[in-house]
């Protein structure tokens, strides 16, 4: 301490760089031998039996039987010994091996005469007698990717994604014709939109997290993904300097392209929610859920189009008043992910990379929500009028309600 | 609870790191767990090399692999006619004296390929021993407990207050390391069974501690017909073994202790008698003493294929209780005789099963292979 005062301070030498950089690594391998040599927790594992846990991450139909992919979520290798369907033991076959190693991976396969459009059980019972269940909500057989299905598929999101955005946006001559005076309103209705699915992206990301083995930490890892898009959105945007200014485009315009990405980020996890809800014939209802997702996007369209609405006194005099071409654009950001959503759900259905793509779908969309607050906040200020005000407050309300009751034409 | 015994090849966690530290640190390390010889290559119910219908008719139905009888101790097939006479001699009131000395311990066993169940068993099998005597011996049992939780011997017949094997009356529940000495005679005639009444009682008895209990008739105190047919009963006469007898104890798992059955059998071991099938003379009467011991469930059941039987309720008479039929019912601690013969039938595969479907699916299914 005394010599620390009086001298200046010098790099300690009696280390070389490498020996101090390695110490923590060598302290950690006595440790670890410590532990695999010795045994510091005998006390605690006396004569436990294992800690066994199997995860069914995918179980898919196929005309003679089922296939199911399983995980060793838990510390120890399991091995599976029997398979029982619908409370029946049934012959199967098991690759690479009856025993997963931690987080190992098999593939079941058994042939079994279902019954179509029925629930089916599915059980693993494991070596000690510990009993996994899975379950086949309603078997049809599982698409396998061909063409008439990727076309079929591509359709499914066609008309939950794109179609409804073009439809709503359909009423951006409508709205130019309502005047200056209601833009405030529909943009707050906008909001009322994106709260909606921040909230119905946040659940559904949550719910598909908890559908993970504990050691993905699901939850976790939605949350993460959400922080760093809505990180790198701001990185982008603070880069830009502000607003970017796109050439002559509508001021409006990086608003409504950030709406787009934000909402077709939500759209490609309803893609995939719908997908994997066809696959696996939870679906019934068919027809119906698409409409009901054509209904409940509509407002979609409304929503990215409003920051395009005339506005009394343009920052820039001379912009271009939005071209068809922008338009169709803008559909395509928002509406397509819906059909890789819908491929990706229908062919590959992954768990871990749908909570990750609902997670960056609701960092996305709060970015969002954070913009048109501000846009609206600045058009108030300029018009000298209240933020929260009745018309306003009012078209955020009917936002909501607008999604929450179409919401019911797609509850599955 | 019993502890499990670490299997061979499976890898546990300080392998693992032990492996690691070997191959060099802190390199990745797959973990090769070879792990215990899975079910190797799936033997159909129905694959044994009988001529037997092929897979496409029945079905892929059963479980895949085969149980290590060896390794258990005892092989269903012969615990059919495995009957323990106990060690006879003469008290000198002239009475038979059967001795018997059973050990209750702490076992793993394997009740379906590849499924282990941490059992309780008498004289380390499932079902324990089939104690067989005549009516009016003395039976004098050496009740040994090496397990470790308290057990008895309660039998199903005709004893005192002390002899029930109860908790609470005479020796009690006898601790871990003690003994005891159950003395009673054998009466009444019949098929009757034997189990742990220890408490908590429907783990003591779904664990695996309980056995088959047959009691003669002696043809001394019966007349007229009844004579032959105690003859006929009783294994100290040749007329006994003109038929076939065997000992089924219906009997079920709950592998993963949630309070249902995951395992159903007769024996013990799921399907045991669907691969191979139990052979029998199609010449020959065949006697089944069946006794029902399933915990959780409130009837099992017995059903003949393509055949009817006679059948004796307790086998406490000598006249059937039920004549010509193909189904029984039996509530848990229920038994009966059943007669049969496949006299003039074809040659081929007759099944039984429990009329309660899901338990045939979980194991409790068989065939009769009747030969020439």
């Amino acid at each position: 301490m005394t010599a620390a005062s009086t001298e200046p301070i010098r790099p300690a030498r009696r280390f070389p760089f490498w020996a101090s950089a390695l110490l923590p690594l060598l302290a950690l391998f006595a440790m670890l031998s410590v532990f695999a040599f010795g045994d510091p927790l005998a006390l605690f594992k006396a004569n436990l039996p294992p800690v066994e846990s199997l995860t069914f991450e995918r179980t898919r139909v196929v005309p003679d039987g089922f296939e199911v992919t399983l995980t060793n979520s838990g510390p120890d290798p399991v091995t599976v010994a029997q398979v029982l369907v619908d409370d029946a033991y049934w012959q199967f076959t098991i690759e690479p091996s009856a025993t997963l190693p931690r987080l190992g991976r098999a593939h079941i396969k058994i042939q079994y005469p279902w019954v179509a459009a029925e629930p089916h059980a599915i059980r693993v019972i494991t070596n000690t007698g510990v009993t996994f269940d899975g379950e086949v909500e309603l078997a049809v057989v599982t698409p396998v990717a061909g063409t008439e299905q990727f076309l079929a598929y591509g359709l499914l999101g066609l008309y939950v994604g794109i179609v409804p955005v073009g439809l709503g946006m359909l009423w951006f001559p409508a709205m130019r014709r309502l005047g200056e005076h209601w833009l405030q309103t529909i943009l707050a209705l906008t909001l009322g939109l994106l709260v909606f699915l921040l909230i119905d992206t946040l659940l559904e990301a949550f719910e598909v997290a908890g559908t993970l083995p504990d050691v993905f930490q699901g939850i976790s890892l939605v949350l993460f993904a959400a922080v760093l898009t809505w990180f790198a959105l701001l990185a982008v945007r603070s880069k830009g300097g502000g607003a970017p200014k796109l050439n002559g485009a509508h001021p409006g315009m990086p608003l409504a392209i950030l709406l787009a990405i934000g909402i077709g980020l939500h759209n490609l996890g309803e893609g995939l929610a719908i997908g994997a809800a066809f696959s696996l014939g939870e679906a019934a209802l068919g027809s119906f859920l698409v409409i009901g997702f054509t209904l409940h996007n509509v407002t979609e369209g409304v929503a990215i189009a409003a920051p395009l609405l005339p506005q009394a006194r343009p920052t820039e005099p001379a912009f271009r008043a939005p071209r068809l071409a922008n338009f169709l654009g803008l559909m395509l950001v928002a509406g397509a992910p819906a059909i890789l959503g819908a491929w990706i759900g229908g062919f590959a259905f992954s768990p871990i990379l749908t909570a990750v793509f609902l997670g960056v779908g609701v960092g996305a969309i709060w970015q969002v929500i954070v913009e048109v607050g501000a846009f609206l906040r600045r058009h108030a200020v300029r018009e000298g009028e209240a933020l929260v005000s009745w018309s306003n407050v009012g078209g955020f309300l009917v936002g909501l309600l607008i999604m929450y009751l179409t919401a019911f034409l797609v509850s599955f | 609870m019993a502890s499990k015994p670490e299997r061979a090849g499976a890898v546990d966690r300080r392998g693992f790191i032990k492996a690691g530290i070997l191959a060099g640190g802190l390199t990745a390390v797959a973990a090769g767990a070879a792990g215990r010889k899975g079910p190797a290559e799936a033997s159909s119910l129905f694959d044994h090399g009988l001529g037997s219908p092929a897979h496409s008719d029945h079905g892929p139905a059963g479980t895949v692999g085969t149980v290590d009888n060896a390794a258990n101790g005892f092989d269903p097939h012969a615990l059919l006619h495995d009957w323990d006479f106990g060690r006879v001699s003469t008290l000198p009131s002239g009475q038979t004296l059967r001795e018997y000395e059973i050990t209750a311990s702490d076992k793993e066993i394997e009740v379906a390929p590849g499924v282990f169940f941490p059992a309780w068993v008498y004289n380390g099998r499932v079902p324990g021993p089939s104690l067989r005597a005549v009516e009016g011996d003395r039976i004098r049992i050496e009740f040994i407990n090496a397990g470790s939780h308290p057990h008895t011997m309660h039998f199903h017949g005709i004893h005192s207050a002390a002899m029930d094997g109860v908790p609470g009356v005479g020796a009690g529940m006898i601790e871990p390391g003690d003994r005891t000495v159950y003395e009673f005679d054998a009466r009444p005639m019949g098929c009757h069974l034997y189990h742990c009444h220890s408490v908590p009682l429907k783990r003591h008895i779904h664990k695996g501690l309980y056995g088959a209990f047959i009691i003669d008739p002696d043809p001394n105190r019966y007349a007229g017909e009844e004579v032959a047919i105690a003859r006929s009963r009783n294994h100290q006469f040749a007329e006994n073994r003109e038929v076939n007898e065997m000992v089924m104890v219906m009997n079920a798992f709950d592998t993963n202790f949630d309070g249902d059955n995951e395992i159903y059998a007769v024996n013990t071991v799921a399907f045991a008698y669907a691969n191979p099938p139990i052979q029998i003379r199609r010449d020959q009467r065949q006697r089944l003493y069946l006794i029902n011991i399933i915990e959780f469930d409130p009837i099992n059941s017995f059903h003949l294929h393509a055949n009817f039987f006679d059948y004796y309720d307790h086998g406490t008479t000598l006249k059937p209780t039920l004549k010509t039929v193909d189904t029984i019912m039996q509530a848990q601690a229920q038994r009966g005789i059943l007669e049969f013969s496949f006299a003039g039938f074809e040659p081929g595969l007759y099944m039984f099963h429990a009329h309660v479907a899901e338990f045939a699916e979980l194991g409790w299914m068989g065939f009769f292979d009747v030969v020439e």
